[in-house]
């Protein structure tokens, strides 16, 4: 069957056309979406930052963000794959409700002896998370039952435990500090602060907070070698590239690119170091986002994820076993849930009946505002992120300018719709 | 003699970079079958997407004039307002609705709103007597049949008074009988009157009805050829440019000793279990041999493969499998790939590429651990592989990062090709694999599988085109109703034969 459909031309009459020139442009405009996504984000952020009069970029606020919004992003670091590989999971708020409330009893209720440290209960609450991915994506998996179903299944069943085990109406706490520093401790300063602006000191002989400039240098040492990492691997895969005699992205771009991306990684690195330091939960999400990005561009497994979302009948005639990927893309959106779940915990510093509720709906939306595609097999981790922080930044930025949040809602849902509005576009375009 | 149905004047058709159509003529005269070929994105369904106004009027340089009117459509409304309908490949029937329903979709029978269901079953069980359709109007589409869903399309272009009928490729997807059926149809459309467009691929129907045959070469029209100089050869010189002496290339066979064996292999339905699809098959192919299986659609062919390859088909599968004489564990695809068996699907879009991601990932796709340690892949290494088999099997595109969604047919297969090969075969099963694709590319098909059988692989070729495998099979297996009929060396078989022992094989059943 012939398949001159409206762009058919290109690979009928057009192949004999000389195409040189095109590989460097077609590279821009396929990048074109994450450098849009990116660009996005930081008008948004400057638009906040003037709307508010300069509080978004304080270190106080900067650390607030990233600790108010690194469940969601954590937590879409798993729909991402769920979504490209086809699926969807409404169940992630509950579950993390479900996870927050099973810390807070193992650690302030039941009497477990060693085994309320809060360690020991972070790593049972893991995987009693991936127990929960896995029964959810049996069912998705083995038996095809839509996941819509499952999962909203998932959400009436997790949030009704929830609210269960902590025995109704309740809230369930505080939790240990040790505890609270997975969301609100920042890493401890190994290296020593350093003075560069002595505190002013007022009258009483006491120091006025937040005056004078000391900076935490491991932040600013880890900042560097993260820069400087970020760089130096760019740079090698470059070469590597040329090496071998294939297109990369012109030079020019690369270097702007490059420089772009370190100086704001930089200027934030410096606002956190102003502070208190890196929060621990960025500490975290940024570990995390690598190990995805890796997986998802680089590993194996990555691949097949992407190849049975793009078409899993061909994938499974290619020797993938769609099954078990399937349940395991599941038990890592479990796994990640009940993560989210603890990090809600130990920001609230207890378990309460509605953690996390609602808020598979701002994980789905961070998903697809990075781009991802509802029908699968399209969709990249960075986007997601980048997706996670543009909403984490309209919530708080309306907060401080005190949009009520009914109107908060309504802002959030044109952006998810202009976004998906704006790909679609860009799709028929191309 | 008959007057100008429809003329079309210099159309010349741009895309961004690309120039489609450039100064394409076409007159059609009232009451004929006209017949346009040419091969894959030669711009065949452009000019017929401007004809119907898929492409709206503006967007393209040059004059429609049909029945004596200048025409300027904005849309396919426009164009089936006065009497062109077009029937795409890709069927546009709703599954889940009845016969009637979809016949009437859009244009219903009915009174502000309210459907008067016994005018829409009426009206549906006349129109389905003019293309001889036995079915109840009621009947749920997914219940029949690809031919007569065929049937229910052009059904229901009849219900839009069409005067100028346009099948695209409307036999692609249909079996040796229904596809008569469809000919013979258009031939008594004929001689009621209508006037239609043919565009297809099979040259032999198009020497059987066709009144004048227009082709098409890169955007361009060659020539229209009259009947009386109708003839296979001349339409394929003209389609490619060169003539070509021999469809098929020139291949001297070194066959060695049997490595594939497949021992009383029965298969049972997926679904009706008491079916038995696959009755006792026994089948070998040796060392550097092509192997066909013939058989008429429904012969069990691709159900046959496809519980070979990983059970990826059918039930209560038994028999046995032995590469070398040693028995075979195919109990999934993985480990059929690992035990080196390729199986090329015959529906290379639904079941073979990933058509949201480009070349490089498909080729690579059944053998990632050859461009990957320890699960990671190596980029540079997965891009020479996607460079070298594009080079090796000739896959036209802009690079290796076209989608294949984008590519023509052939090249689609070509990379499908590819991504078996890279996962390195002893043994190639080959679904249908020219189906669709124009000359010149089943030429260069023909061409790699004569390569790889010189290589000493083990090929098995499904095809349904019969010439196609009497050119390039040294064996074949005549297949029929789940049952190997009949088996004969290619040398001394014929299309007689081969259809002698298909009917034998239906004799059989009935005694």
């Amino acid at each position: 069957m012939s398949t001159e459909s409206a762009p058919a031309p290109q690979s009928g009459v057009a192949e004999d056309v000389k195409q040189g020139p095109r590989i460097a442009v077609s590279a821009l405009t396929t990048n074109l979406r994450e450098y849009g996504l990116i660009i996005a984000l930081i008008v948004i952020m400057l638009f906040f930052q003037y709307t508010t009069s300069g509080t978004l970029f304080k270190p106080v606020n900067l650390s607030n963000l990233v600790q108010q919004n690194s469940f969601i992003i954590v937590m879409a670091l798993g729909m991402l794959l769920v979504i490209v590989a086809g699926y969807i999971d409404l169940s992630v708020g509950s579950v993390a409700g479900f996870i927050g409330a099973l810390a807070a009893m193992m650690m302030v209720i039941w009497p477990l002896g060693i085994f309320s440290n809060p360690l020991v209960v972070s790593i049972v609450c893991l995987i009693v998370g991936a127990l929960i991915g896995a029964a959810q994506g049996y069912w998705i998996a083995y038996h095809r039952i839509p996941s819509f179903i499952v999962t909203l299944a998932g959400m009436l069943i997790f949030r009704g435990i929830c609210q269960a085990l902590l025995g109704g109406g309740s809230s369930v706490g505080p939790l240990p500090d040790s505890f609270k520093a997975l969301s609100s401790g920042f890493i401890p300063d190994v290296i020593g602060p350093l003075t560069l602006i002595p505190p002013t000191v007022n009258a009483a002989g006491k120091t006025i907070v937040g005056s004078g400039l000391t900076l935490h240098m491991t932040t600013i040492v880890l900042g560097l070698i993260a820069v400087l990492a970020y760089a130096y691997f760019g740079f090698r895969t470059r070469r590597k590239r040329e090496r071998h005699g294939y297109e990369a992205e012109p030079f020019p771009l690369f270097v702007v690119k490059t420089l772009v991306g370190s100086a704001l990684a930089l200027f934030l690195v410096f606002q956190f170091a102003s502070y208190r330091g890196l929060p621990v939960v960025l500490l975290v999400m940024g570990v995390l986002i690598s190990l995805f990005v890796f997986v998802t561009k680089r590993m194996t497994i990555g691949r097949r994820i992407y190849a049975m979302g793009g078409n899993a009948k061909a994938a499974q005639l290619s020797g993938i076993n769609t099954e078990r990927l399937t349940l395991l893309v599941f038990i890592n959106m479990g796994v990640l849930s009940a993560l989210g779940g603890l990090i809600i915990a130990a920001r609230l510093g207890q378990a309460v009946p509605a953690a996390g509720l609602g808020s598979e709906l701002d994980v789905i939306a961070a998903v697809f505002i990075g781009g991802a595609s509802a029908m699968g097999g399209v969709g990249q981790v960075i986007g997601a992120v980048v997706g996670g922080f543009i909403m984490g930044v309209m919530n708080n930025g309306m907060s401080i300018m005190g949009v009520n949040v009914d109107w908060q809602q309504v802002v959030k849902g044109l952006v998810l719709l202009g976004a998906v509005i704006f790909d679609v576009y860009n799709k028929n375009k191309a | 003699m008959a007057s100008t149905i429809l003329e079309m004047r210099d159309i010349t058709k741009t895309f961004p970079g690309v120039k489609a159509l450039s100064n394409v003529n076409l007159s059609v005269e009232e009451g004929e079958i006209h017949a346009i070929v040419g091969e894959n994105g030669a711009g065949k369904s452009t000019l017929m997407k401007v004809l119907s106004g898929v492409y709206p009027s503006g967007t393209y340089e040059g004059q429609i004039v049909f029945r004596g009117q200048e025409c300027h459509f904005k849309g396919i409304h426009d164009s089936e307002h006065i009497g062109i309908v077009i029937i795409h490949q890709e069927l546009a029937l709703v599954p889940m609705l009845s016969i009637a329903e979809n016949i009437f979709l859009g244009n219903e029978h009915a009174t502000y709103g309210v459907i008067d269901w016994d005018a829409n079953e009426t009206r549906t069980a006349a129109l389905l007597k003019k293309v001889g359709l036995k079915e109840d109007p009621k009947t749920l589409i997914t219940n029949i049949g690809v031919g007569k869903q065929q049937l229910v399309e052009i059904a229901k272009a009849l219900s839009k008074e069409v005067k100028l009928l346009i099948l695209d490729e409307p036999t692609a997807s249909l079996s040796e009988k229904d596809s008569q059926a469809l000919l013979d149809l258009l031939l008594e459309f004929k001689r009621q009157g209508m006037t239609s467009i043919l565009i297809s691929h099979k040259l032999n129907e198009v020497n059987r009805v066709a009144d004048n045959v227009t082709v098409i070469r890169d955007g361009r029209t060659i020539e229209t050829l009259p009947r009386k100089d109708i003839s296979e050869d001349r339409i394929i010189t003209s389609m490619v440019g060169r003539s070509l002496d021999d469809r098929y290339p020139p291949r001297e066979p070194q066959i060695g000793e049997v490595i594939f064996e497949v021992k009383d292999w029965s298969v049972y339905h997926p679904i009706h279990a008491e079916r038995q699809v696959i009755k006792n098959v026994n089948l070998n192919v040796r060392k550097g041999e092509v192997v066909g299986i013939a058989g008429l659609m429904g012969a069990g062919r691709t159900e046959f493969a496809m519980s070979l390859f990983g059970r990826s088909y059918g039930r209560h599968i038994t028999g046995e499998v032995s590469l070398h004489g040693k028995p075979l564990d195919l109990s999934s695809v993985s480990k059929a790939v690992e035990n080196r068996i390729a199986y090329v699907t015959e529906d290379r879009k639904t079941y073979g590429l990933n058509l949201i991601d480009h070349i490089k990932h498909n080729v690579t796709l059944a053998n990632l651990g050859g461009v990957s340690s320890r699960g990671v892949i190596d980029d540079m290494r997965e891009m020479s592989v996607a460079n070298d088999y594009r080079k090796k099997t000739n896959i036209r595109a802009s690079s290796v990062y076209q989608l294949t969604g984008n590519l023509s047919g052939g090249n689609q297969q070509k990379v499908v090709l590819s991504k078996w090969l890279f996962a390195d075969p002893e043994v190639l099963i080959l679904d249908e694999p020219t189906r669709g694709i124009d000359v010149g590319a089943k030429y260069e098909i023909y061409t790699i599988i004569a390569r790889l059988a010189a290589e000493g692989k083990a090929i098995i070729v499904i095809s349904s085109e019969m010439p196609e495998l009497l050119g390039i099979t040294d064996r074949i297996y005549v297949m029929n109703e789940g049952r190997i009929v009949g088996e004969m060396a290619a040398s001394d078989a014929s299309q007689e034969k081969i259809m002698r022992a298909i009917v034998r094989g239906e004799g059989k059943k009935a005694s």
